[in-house]
């Protein structure tokens, strides 16, 4: 099958029921999407499908040859979305772990919605389990994003 | 794990300032050092021969300074934390410093507990002073090679952002790294830095691995990927203590990715060219298990034992006066009784390892708290001697103390499975993952307790006497700390925090008694450990007699705190109370409830404003008071007590693990759910600077936020939540 991850297209010879997850961290070689349940149920694996957050373990790669699925690698080249920037501004993270999911989860929300609620910001980064209990942070840091986005475009 | 507090440190830790104790003087400041021939420096040096800067710092020509971190990043914040200790001494530009995990060797050994690893929340205390020195000395060393160059004496100069200068001349380390590597050491000791020059330490300041973990590239131990690494999954006995009859792994190996199938003693590994061949190889084998006596164990009916056994005469662990017998007597002695259930870390990165193993070499990569035991018990399985096996600590996806293991589960396992693999022809580096459900059927649980408390109130409303018979399996029994500290059949953190309790020395009876019981059920320390279960039943039942002497819960704590002269427990109660705004009305249906606890040298007060939405306990508010001394980074302590509080939280509302027919109940995050971004209160955070010697700061922010809550729930709905996680009537 053909994937497109991160603008790039890879040839992938795997069983048709393998889960995006692990096509892209053992085949492909991207290790930034993780793994943390295996059943959509904590959202360490997030990646976007088409700009759509959706959880890449229990997505079978099949299901997506030819779409355009986008990694924490290739969110941007430098590092420096909204979402990062204002993480970094914040110190958001301790572990980390989960950090990937939670930054893609959060530019898939800011995409849709540029001035999030807290109840949107509930909504949406509910699915995605921390930890280290860093909520508090990443509610701050979605709702700065907001602003940075902002001023820049 | 718990740190003994009143361990001093090494004495012969100031030797190395003489220069007495290497003898080999040229290698001692080799800034530049390649890594392999550090690791081999490193692994040269004798447990009693102290740090030798070059173990710990790197200095590039480019001026690029590199912290070696003796301790583990596990969200705790000391890969910022230690290179601010050090760099506050060398005074080099901030902005130059980059950390890294070290390699297992002696010399990383922690100053307090003589082996490599991070846990009890000492990473900063036990590392204050050796980090500092080693950038003392290394400042002086620099300061030299300069004072060389320039023709000074090195009192003629000075140092600025990793430059120095006398006069008009000026040198930056980069250039003088390699001069400093060839002097002789200081044969005096070097003066650390007063406290009023300090500019990092006390600083709130950004973490160093924030970069990586916001761009993907944060290499966590799941992320190894050595070149032609095959993956593994094991399938392990469903019961603890089960033991594998048979097994068929015809099905298995027929599968497409499938390389092998090899027999371990945890149970059967599969080895694939990726996950999903390993894990479909593992759900395709047939195994035939001997399930033994823990099929029997079944974790309800083991708390109603510990309850009974709670009303028995255990152990003695802290006696004064004739406490039982002033209860006996009392007209109407107040009981309660507390529970708390077994829990597992689950951590966001499931556990993983993986070996790359050769003829007379292994290299382990993993997240761990433990690279000491762990690479004892690798070399153990291969034949091997430690410093054949190299310990690459990756980052860790959360560790809460479960990749501190004494027995090195998942290293040993991992480390068996190559080993299998090899004797099988299969060479291949082999990375053994656990799925989630693997990792909380895994075992090392905080164990089950029981608490039961009685008091005696004087005319006064005050404790008279008071007692506590304490039930649940030993943590540290069978673990590298085990014989220096149960004492009397004592494990001291089974009863820490109820011993030693201000509480206590306000009252003048007290018997603290324990039974430790076996079970089938491995256990371990959870983040704070013995303080999950007593800061509960403490705190909880502080407020039962405040309440039973009709006081206000604020006013009752300050008075015992006050009789008992621990100031550093009133200061931060004061604090949370005025931060939280005590007395103000709270919107209706609202209440609120507080708790203050001690550990791991720090306190921590906290107050919960709870209501009840569809009938479920919500925390809308946590104000939180720490004193943890000298406080190293503000930020990471604020963000350390915002994480203690939703782990602690994450408990006191929905954790439990138990055991029906020896089987896990639990299996994903479904049934073992964690907080999540909709229930996290907005946490405000104080930190009190006492000056004091730095205390923890992982750990000491979980203890008391499920009292805080029960407490509050108390006041909302008149209901004494005594069990863990919170039920309402």
């Amino acid at each position: 099958m053909q994937l497109i991850v991160n603008g790039q297209t890879h040839a992938v010879d795997a069983p048709a029921d393998m889960p995006l997850l692990w096509v892209l961290r053992d085949i492909i070689g991207l290790t930034g999407t993780k793994f943390g349940c295996g059943k959509a149920l904590c959202g360490a694996c997030t990646v976007h499908l088409e700009g759509e957050a959706i959880r890449s373990c229990i997505t079978p790669a099949s299901a997506v040859a030819g779409k355009r699925i986008t990694t924490i690698e290739g969110l941007t080249a430098a590092g420096d979305h909204p979402v990062q920037r204002a993480w970094t501004e914040l110190d958001v993270v301790q572990c980390g772990y989960c950090q990937s999911g939670q930054i893609m989860s959060a530019a898939a929300l800011l995409q849709r919605t540029p001035r999030p609620s807290d109840a949107d910001i509930d909504n949406a980064m509910s699915g995605n389990v921390c930890r280290c209990g860093t909520y508090q942070r990443i509610r701050a840091a979605i709702h700065r994003a907001a602003d940075l986005a902002e001023v820049k475009s | 794990m718990n740190a003994r507090l009143d361990i001093p440190l090494d004495p012969g830790r100031r030797r190395f300032l003489r220069g007495s104790a290497a003898g080999s003087a040229g290698l001692i400041i080799a800034f530049s050092v390649p890594l392999a021939g550090r690791r081999a420096l490193a692994a040269a040096v004798p447990d009693a021969a102290l740090p030798p800067p070059n173990a710990f710092l790197h200095i590039a020509p480019d001026d690029r300074v590199t912290v070696v971190l003796a301790h583990s990043e596990m969200g705790q914040g000391i890969w910022t934390s230690l290179p601010m200790l050090l760099a506050e001494e060398l005074e080099c530009d901030w902005s130059q410093v980059r950390a890294e995990h070290a390699p297992a060797a002696p010399v990383y050994a922690s100053p307090m507990f003589h082996i490599q690893m991070t846990g009890g929340s000492t990473t900063t205390m036990s590392e204050f002073d050796r980090y500092r020195e080693v950038g003392a000395l290394a400042r002086t060393q620099l300061v030299a090679a300069a004072a060389r160059r320039f023709g000074v004496a090195p009192a003629a100069c000075r140092v600025e952002r990793g430059v120095v200068i006398a006069g008009e001349q000026r040198a930056r380390f980069g250039e003088l790294a390699a001069a400093a590597a060839q002097l002789p050491l200081p044969t005096t000791a070097v003066a650390l830095k007063p406290r009023r020059d300090w500019t990092l330490i006390g600083k709130p300041t950004p973490r160093l691995d924030t970069p990586a973990k916001i761009t993907g590239r944060a290499a966590f131990g799941l992320d190894a990927r050595p070149a032609g690494v095959r993956v593994a999954l094991v399938a392990r006995a469903p019961v603890f203590g089960a033991k594998l009859r048979h097994f068929d792994d015809g099905a298995a190996r027929k599968l497409p990715g499938v390389d092998a199938v090899v027999a371990v003693p945890s149970g059967v590994a599969v080895i694939g060219a990726h996950f999903w061949a390993a894990k479909t190889g593992r759900d395709a084998l047939k195994l035939d298990w001997d399930l033994g006596p823990g099929a029997h164990f079944d974790s309800a009916a083991e708390l109603a034992q510990y309850r009974t056994l709670a009303r028995t005469p255990g152990s003695p662990a802290a006696t004064r006066g004739e406490a039982v017998r002033a209860l006996v007597a009392a007209k109407s002695p107040i009981a309660a009784e507390y529970s708390v259930p077994y829990l597992a870390h689950a951590t966001m990165e499931p556990l993983n390892c993986t070996v790359e193993l050769g003829a007379d070499h292994c290299r382990v990569t993993t997240g761990t708290q433990f690279q000491t035991v762990d690479q004892a018990s690798a070399a153990r399985i291969l034949g091997f001697k430690p410093e054949q096996v190299e310990i690459v600590t990756a980052f860790l996806g959360g560790g809460f103390g479960r990749r501190a293991n004494p027995a090195s589960d998942f290293v040993s396992e991992a480390v068996q499975v190559a080993k299998a693999a090899r004797a099988a022809g299969h060479t291949a580096p082999v990375k053994v993952v656990w799925t989630r459900e693997d990792d909380m059927h895994g075992g090392w649980y905080r164990p089950q307790f029981v608490h039961r408390m009685r008091a005696a109130l004087g005319s006064d409303g005050l404790p008279t006497a008071f007692a506590d018979c304490i039930v649940g399996q030993s943590i540290m029994a069978g673990t590298p700390f085990g014989a220096g500290m149960i004492k009397n059949g004592i494990d001291p953190v089974s009863v820490e925090g109820v011993v030693g309790s201000p509480y206590l020395e306000a009252t003048p009876a007290y018997a603290v008694e324990l039974h430790s019981p076996t079970a089938p059920v491995p256990v371990l320390w959870w983040r704070s450990v013995g303080n999950t279960h007593t800061a509960f039943a403490m705190e909880s039942f502080i407020d039962e007699l405040a309440h039973a002497a009709r006081r206000d819960p604020l006013e009752y704590r300050r008075t015992l705190l006050g009789k008992a002269g621990a100031k550093r427990h009133l200061a931060v109660l004061e604090r949370a109370a005025d931060l939280f705004g005590w007395t103000k009305p709270l919107p209706a249906g609202h209440a609120r409830g507080l708790a203050v606890h001690a550990s791991f040298g720090s306190y921590v007060a906290q107050v919960a404003e709870v209501s009840l939405v569809d009938g479920k306990p919500r925390v809308h508010r946590v104000a939180c008071a720490v004193d943890c001394g000298i406080a190293v980074n503000p930020e990471t302590i604020r963000a350390q007590m915002e994480g203690a509080i939703a782990f602690g939280l994450t408990a006191a509302l929905y954790g439990a693990i138990t055991l029906k027919d020896g089987r896990v109940q639990q299996d994903n995050f479904d049934t073992y759910p964690p907080l999540r971004m909709d229930a996290m209160p907005k946490i405000e955070v104080a930190i009190i600077d006492s000056g004091e010697k730095p205390g923890g700061i992982g750990e000491p922010g979980t203890p008391p936020i499920a009292p805080a809550v029960a407490n509050a729930l108390f006041a909302l709905t008149g209901q004494r939540l005594r069990d863990l996680p919170f039920r309402l009537a």
